[in-house]
């Protein structure tokens, strides 16, 4: 018995793509304002394309869970598709959160929209 | 896979011998202990026999006894029929900042309904200074209400102390004992209460029973009103399983405490925090090093959080519990933890580990084993590594 769905459980069991981008090309942080905690995601894209994505988080299970499948869900898209990736697809993706837990899966998506902006802030910069 | 109960202070399990006791009263002396009739005599007497044993445990006369529907129930009536009873004396009521929230709702319910409260604070350890005590009670001071010991970091309060000065100022003074009844030696005149809450499933008890102890002459009124039970001061049909149940517990409990079972759980429990102090770095005890619970330890791991720590601990069999903000149901740090001066993100790092009767040397040695790997994969997942750096730029940010 747990208070979370299988999946939760599995990818909070093995989370994927946990670490730090050296030489990220975007980097989001974002702190939970409900809770506390704090997710760090590294993302690494190539002709419009987010190629790689690591994640580090200071949370609960949720907080974990998402973290990792946002980084899965994301790899692979260009920027606009990841952009449209809401809080609300994670936590489906996942089988659902508890009630209570809904606003941890804000941490991932938030997350990765920052690290995209600071992408697009590098670029503008570069230009 | 082994399961491992490390949860005490949430709840114990119902000892078999307790259960045992209980039995009959469901089934063959079922009867109301206000009939006159034979089945009402037999449940009578099974509780006012459950209530000399609960009396002989504190030192206190069994007319002094009341049972409840368990310690929150207990806590309701001393703290909401004392401030009812004696409005007129005055309006102005004692605590702390890390009761229980049965005390503190209860204090909090009453502030609704004009009564004035002062919330002491605590120093780091979690305890109140006696003096602190002193020099809040005011005129309109009609209760003290200060808890044996706290269920979360473990720290024994010097009620002793406490008890004599409130004494000396002529106010009411209780206890919330749901912790230390049945875990320490206890003795009400020693303490100076005048009430004094107690639980029946912290002690290896039924759950949904408890008992408050009322010193002859507290001037109190009731919180349940209806029947005459309980001379006149606790309503509804008696709950006799449970009663006999907590009383069965109470008796247990005082073989124990004789026969120096404190002792092995002190042991188990130093094992327990000395093993983990030793191989994890950036941990901090909670609480006081010897004023504390037989059975508590509360260590806080810095970078992680909490309830991430609670489900690797349950997937590998061991059940404990946190103050993190993502276990509280209401996403707050623990307020006793705040209390003690942590800051949040520290608080939600927190484990408690609660040993009881039951916990083996073999169960201490299979923690120490499994929770450095569960610390050490979760610190791998962490954005903070051996620093807190960069935390406040982001808390700034975001709030
Ligand atoms: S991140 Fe704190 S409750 Fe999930």
């Amino acid at each position: 018995m747990s208070i979370y769905s299988e999946k939760v459980m599995e990818h909070f069991q093995n989370p994927r793509n946990v670490g730090e981008i050296k030489d990220a090309d975007g980097i989001g942080e974002v702190g939970n304002p409900i809770c506390g905690d704090i997710m760090k995601i590294y993302i690494k894209v190539k002709d419009d394309k987010i190629v790689d994505c690591k994640f580090k988080t200071f949370g609960c299970g949720a907080a974990i869970a998402t973290s990792s499948m946002v980084t899965e869900m994301v790899k692979g898209k260009n920027i606009d598709e990841a952009l449209k990736i809401s809080n609300k697809a994670v936590a489906e993706a996942l089988g659902g959160l508890p009630a209570i837990k809904m606003h941890c899966s804000n941490l991932a998506a938030d997350g990765l929209s920052k690290a995209i902006e600071d992408y697009k802030q590098k670029i503008k910069i570069k230009k | 896979m082994k399961r491992i109960y490390m949860d005490h202070a949430a709840t114990t399990s119902t000892d078999v011998e307790v259960v045992e006791a209980m039995k009959p009263y469901f089934t063959q002396k079922y009867g109301n202990p206000n009939s006159i009739h034979s089945f009402g005599q037999e449940a009578r007497e099974a509780v006012e026999e459950a209530r000399e044993k609960i009396a002989r445990l504190i030192g206190a006369n069994p007319s002094e006894i009341v049972f409840t529907a368990g310690g929150t129930e207990a806590d309701n009536y001393a703290i909401k029929g004392i401030a009812w009873a004696n409005q007129k004396k005055g309006n102005h009521i004692i605590t702390s900042q890390i009761e229980h929230h049965a005390v503190l709702h209860s204090c909090q319910f009453l502030e609704k309904h004009g009564f004035k409260v002062t919330y002491l604070k605590v120093d780091k350890y979690g305890l109140i200074d006696p003096e602190d005590v002193k020099k809040a009670i005011t005129g309109q001071t009609i209760l003290v209400t200060i808890m044996h010991a706290n269920n979360e970091i473990g720290t024994i309060e010097p009620i002793k102390e406490i008890g004599k000065i409130v004494k000396e100022a002529g106010i009411y003074f209780h206890t919330d004992s749901v912790q230390t009844t049945g875990h320490i030696p206890i003795e009400v005149n020693d303490l100076g209460v005048d009430m004094l809450s107690i639980s029946g499933h912290k002690l290896y008890g039924p759950k949904g029973v408890g008992a408050l102890y009322l010193r002859k002459g507290t001037k109190i009124v009731n919180l349940i009103d209806g029947g005459a039970q309980e001379k006149n001061r606790r309503a509804g049909t008696e709950n006799v399983t449970g009663m006999v149940g907590l009383g069965k517990a109470v008796e247990l409990a005082e073989k124990r405490l004789a026969g120096g079972e404190v002792d092995k759980v002190v042991k188990l429990r130093d094992k327990l925090i000395t093993g983990i102090m030793d191989q994890i770095e950036n941990v901090r005890l909670n609480g006081h090093s010897t004023r504390r619970l037989p059975g508590n330890a509360n260590i806080c791991f810095e970078f992680i959080e909490g309830e991430s720590m609670l489900l690797n601990l349950d997937m590998k069999g061991v059940a404990a519990s946190s103050g993190s903000a993502c276990t509280s149901g209401s996403l707050e740090p623990s307020h006793v933890l705040l209390a003690i001066g942590l800051p949040p993100e520290i608080a939600h790092g927190s484990l408690r580990l609660t040993l009881g009767k039951d916990n083996t040397e073999e169960d201490i040695d299979y923690v120490l084993d499994i929770l450095p790997k569960i610390i050490e994969k979760l610190r791998a997942l962490s954005p903070f590594t051996g620093s807190w750096d960069g935390l406040k730029k982001n808390s700034v940010e975001e709030k």
